[in-house]
């Protein structure tokens, strides 16, 4: 893994001295290797602690802190449904139910097989849409039973 | 000729881009040169994929692949509107051609979202060709950096971001801490769920934002900006790196800005995905690559010791910053004509919930907000009735009928025990449960809490759990009054403002709804039968024809087939409310508890 504090930190490292540059690409690293491995694998925030300095117990405590982060292996299609507040009011939680019951699924995980994991989202900003669920990159809104078919269609594919 | 399509999320996943493709292949088939332009969040997200076609000026909504080659053959190559493409009211009324007449843009009037859907965020010479960096230029060549503060300090511009302190005062604060050294931090961290604002500024119209923290920077004489962007907006992080790259290599940010000896650089941090970062003293923290822990204050950002690494810093919100060069080019004066007195210039809101048109809004300040929901929103999606609304997210309050004329301001919404926020108003109707929604609201905060302080951590559980209770159909009596005491007792004793307006929606709620709590916990009933667990459910033979869907759904065994008739054995019935959500013709129906007492 290839990460130079210098060039990550951006202008401002003009005026921080080396361990507040380290500390301060600490979240920005977690999210290179996550994008990396879909997850943060123990040996990487291992090599991630040695390289930045940055005692093991902290690394573990900083990630654990911000919801972005996950420390097991996730499904291949990640089906996220929003449960923001114009998706609750317009019935997000009928959505989730279904999804959940379809793979015997609760949120946060990922089925044996590795090919979905299911999650919740305060809110994706599409809430014009609502009720809105993403299946990777992709935007479902509007949802209604139809449109919960073709999304447990695309994660069964 | 110009076709200016949305590609804001929602009309991306309409299926802008479809559009996109078709015109592309339509105008080559016939030979027209079409320059097609991918604007940010036009506003009408309900009713996607918008676009416009310049110069004619005419707005279609709902754009299929299909209706393409027709909008092509009236309207690009013949200037007329095609009808079946424009917007109308319902199907009876007449179309609108032009987005100006359109009730829904009507009453708005954008500043903050002045180029939003007019320029193509990823070129900057669209924004100059609005005159953008204009008046980042007027403030270095003609002004001081006490001229532009005053100026934004007459204007009296509050912060959008969510209590409206006004920036002006901000500025003063950090320009006159002590040190060489500082930072302008914009806060795109926008947590507040219901709102997406600042982000279709970010993606939208970035440089208005990187202009706004220029000027701030200009005039309280930082050289380092921030921007703190939630990693759920990709595209907003894509846009805004575009952005400032293009700003450098034109010398509007970086050294020598415009030939002057004025500094100043960005970069953008990404949030990781916690609601308390976007508070000021946790998104210090996280900017420092800690845990987002909210600190003490003081020491205030503004103060040494209080910004990232201790450099005093100024933090505004996205939309805030939007506002400054429309004030710095135009003059305080104008931001002062717009609006109420204490509340001057417009606000974005995001319209959500039972409404039908949802989108983005810009209203100046002091429009009702009877105005905003029946006049920009189109009044309630089927036909139902208002029940209330709700303002200000996670930390504001639902707002009830009576109030529907009042003005909204930062001052009239804290008047009603809501507040401002930034900028969400989610339309609730008769079929909204007023405890159910405080229950979905505070079990969002207390999942979000930092768990730094006892109040919030503890106290909004608790508080979580007794609603919980009532939404089953397990509430006592007493409960509505431990609820509005464990709220008071959070709200003076949390940290951050988190903790400290986490009780708020469960206060309005109880305060304008009590009633509502009460049929809960006395008549085991919940009158917009969102709540399971609660009421009778029964079935009306006189409505019912017999389709067994019912029966099918019940699970525990609960709906019985007589002859030529469906009943339910309130014996085995767990008020799931599977029967009542598979009946197609609401033949099911949930009912209050009837109290029977005996005579003596
Ligand atoms: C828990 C919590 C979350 C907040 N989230 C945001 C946010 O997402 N965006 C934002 O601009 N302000 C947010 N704020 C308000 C900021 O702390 C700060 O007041 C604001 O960014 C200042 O900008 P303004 O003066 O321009 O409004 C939040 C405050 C709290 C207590
Ligand atoms: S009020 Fe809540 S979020 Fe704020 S510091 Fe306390 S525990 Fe953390
Ligand atoms: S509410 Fe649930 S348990 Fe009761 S009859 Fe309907 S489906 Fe059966
Ligand atoms: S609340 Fe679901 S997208 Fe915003």
């Amino acid at each position: 893994m290839d990460i130079k504090p210098d060039e990550i930190i951006g202008h401002i490292g003009e005026v921080l001295t080396e361990k507040q540059k380290k500390r301060g690409i600490l979240i920005h690293a977690f999210q290179k290797i996550q994008h990396e491995y879909n997850f943060l694998p123990g040996d990487a925030l291992k090599a991630l602690s040695k390289k930045l300095d940055i005692p093991m117990s902290d690394v573990y405590s900083t990630a654990t802190f911000y919801k972005q982060f996950y420390f097991t292996p996730r499904g291949k299609k990640i089906v996220r449904v929003c449960t923001g507040t114009a998706c609750h009011v317009r019935g997000a939680s009928k959505v989730l139910n279904k999804i959940k019951d379809e793979f015997n699924l609760e949120e946060g995980e990922t089925t044996p097989d590795l090919s979905m994991t299911l999650e919740t989202v305060g809110c994706i900003g599409c809430c014009g849409l609502a009720p809105v669920a993403t299946v990777n990159e992709d935007i479902v809104g509007e949802i209604d039973m139809k449109k919960i078919e073709e999304i447990i269609e695309a994660v069964r594919q | 000729m110009r076709a200016k399509v949305c590609c804001g999320t929602a009309c991306t996943a309409t299926g802008a881009y479809k559009v996109i493709d078709t015109f592309k292949t339509e105008a080559g088939k016939r030979d027209v040169s079409l320059e097609i332009v991918k604007t940010g969040c036009q506003g009408l997200c309900q009713k996607g994929p918008v676009l416009k076609i310049e110069p004619a000026d005419i707005f279609y909504q709902r754009t299929k692949p299909e209706n393409v080659s027709w909008i092509v053959g009236y309207t690009i190559l013949g200037g007329a509107p095609y009808r079946q493409g424009l917007y109308r009211d319902n199907f009876l009324s007449e179309p609108v051609p032009l987005m100006t007449e359109i009730p829904f843009y009507k009453k708005q009037l954008r500043i903050a979202l002045r180029n939003n859907g007019r320029i193509d965020p990823c070129n900057i010479n669209h924004y100059l060709a609005v005159g953008g960096y204009k008046a980042l230029e007027k403030a270095l060549l003609s002004m001081t950096p006490d001229d532009v503060l005053n100026e934004v300090d007459k204007a009296n511009l509050r912060g959008r971001g969510g209590a409206g302190f006004p920036a002006g005062r901000k500025w003063k604060h950090s320009k006159g801490a002590p040190g060489k050294i500082k930072f302008v931090i914009a806060n795109g961290d926008e947590g507040d769920p219901g709102a997406f604002m600042d982000r279709s500024i970010m993606e939208g119209d970035p440089h208005s934002l990187l202009e706004g923290m220029a000027l701030c920077a200009y005039a309280i004489g930082a050289q380092y900006g921030f921007i703190y962007v939630r990693h759920e907006y990709p595209l907003a992080v894509k846009n805004l790196n575009l952005a400032i790259k293009q700003a450098e290599e034109l010398g509007l940010l970086g050294e020598n800005i415009l030939g002057t000896d004025f500094k100043f650089t960005v970069d953008i941090r990404e949030g990781a995905g916690a609601f308390v970062c976007g508070e000021s003293t946790a998104l210090v923290a996280s900017i420092e690559g800690e845990r987002g822990f909210p600190r003490v204050r003081p020491p205030r950002l503004s103060e040494p010791g209080g910004g990232p690494w201790g450099f005093p810093s100024n933090l505004n919100n996205i939309e805030t910053y939007a506002c400054v060069p429309v004030i710095v080019e135009k003059g305080s004066g104008y931001f002062l004509s717009i609006g109420t007195k204490n509340s001057p210039g417009t606000k974005v809101f995001a319209l959500t919930g039972k409404v039908k048109n949802t989108g983005l809004v810009e209203v100046p300040m002091g429009i009702t907000l009877r105005e905003i929901i029946y006049e920009i929103g189109g009044g309630i999606l089927g036909n139902k009735k208002f029940k209330a609304v709700q303002t200000g997210g996670p930390s504001g309050g639902c707002i009830p009928e009576k109030y529907l004329d009042l003005s909204v301001d930062f001052d009239s919404l804290i008047s009603v025990g809501s507040m401002m926020g930034s900028g969400g108003m989610v339309v609730m109707d008769e079929e909204t449960c007023m405890v159910d929604v405080a229950k979905f609201f505070l079990s969002f905060t207390q999942s979000e809490s930092c768990g730094k302080c006892p109040p919030c951590r503890i106290g909004t559980s608790q508080m979580l759990d007794i609603l919980k209770k009532i939404t089953s159909g397990q509430g006592q009596e007493g409960d509505i009054e431990r609820l509005e005491d464990l709220g008071k007792k959070i709200v003076a004793g949390a940290l951050c403002g988190l903790g400290s307006s986490a009780p708020n929606p469960v206060l309005t709620t109880i305060k304008y709804f009590r009633e509502e709590y009460e049929e809960h916990i006395k008549d085991k009933y919940c009158r917009a039968n969102v709540c399971s667990g609660l009421g009778v459910y029964t079935i009306e033979h006189s409505e019912c024809f017999l389709c067994g869907l019912c029966k099918q759904a019940c699970v525990f065994g609960a709906v019985k087939e007589l002859r030529n008739k469906f009943f339910i054995d309130q014996d085995y019935c767990t008020k799931c409310k599977a029967c009542y959500t598979a009946c197609p013709i609401d033949a099911v129906k949930v009912e209050k508890q009837k109290h029977y007492s005996v005579q003596r």
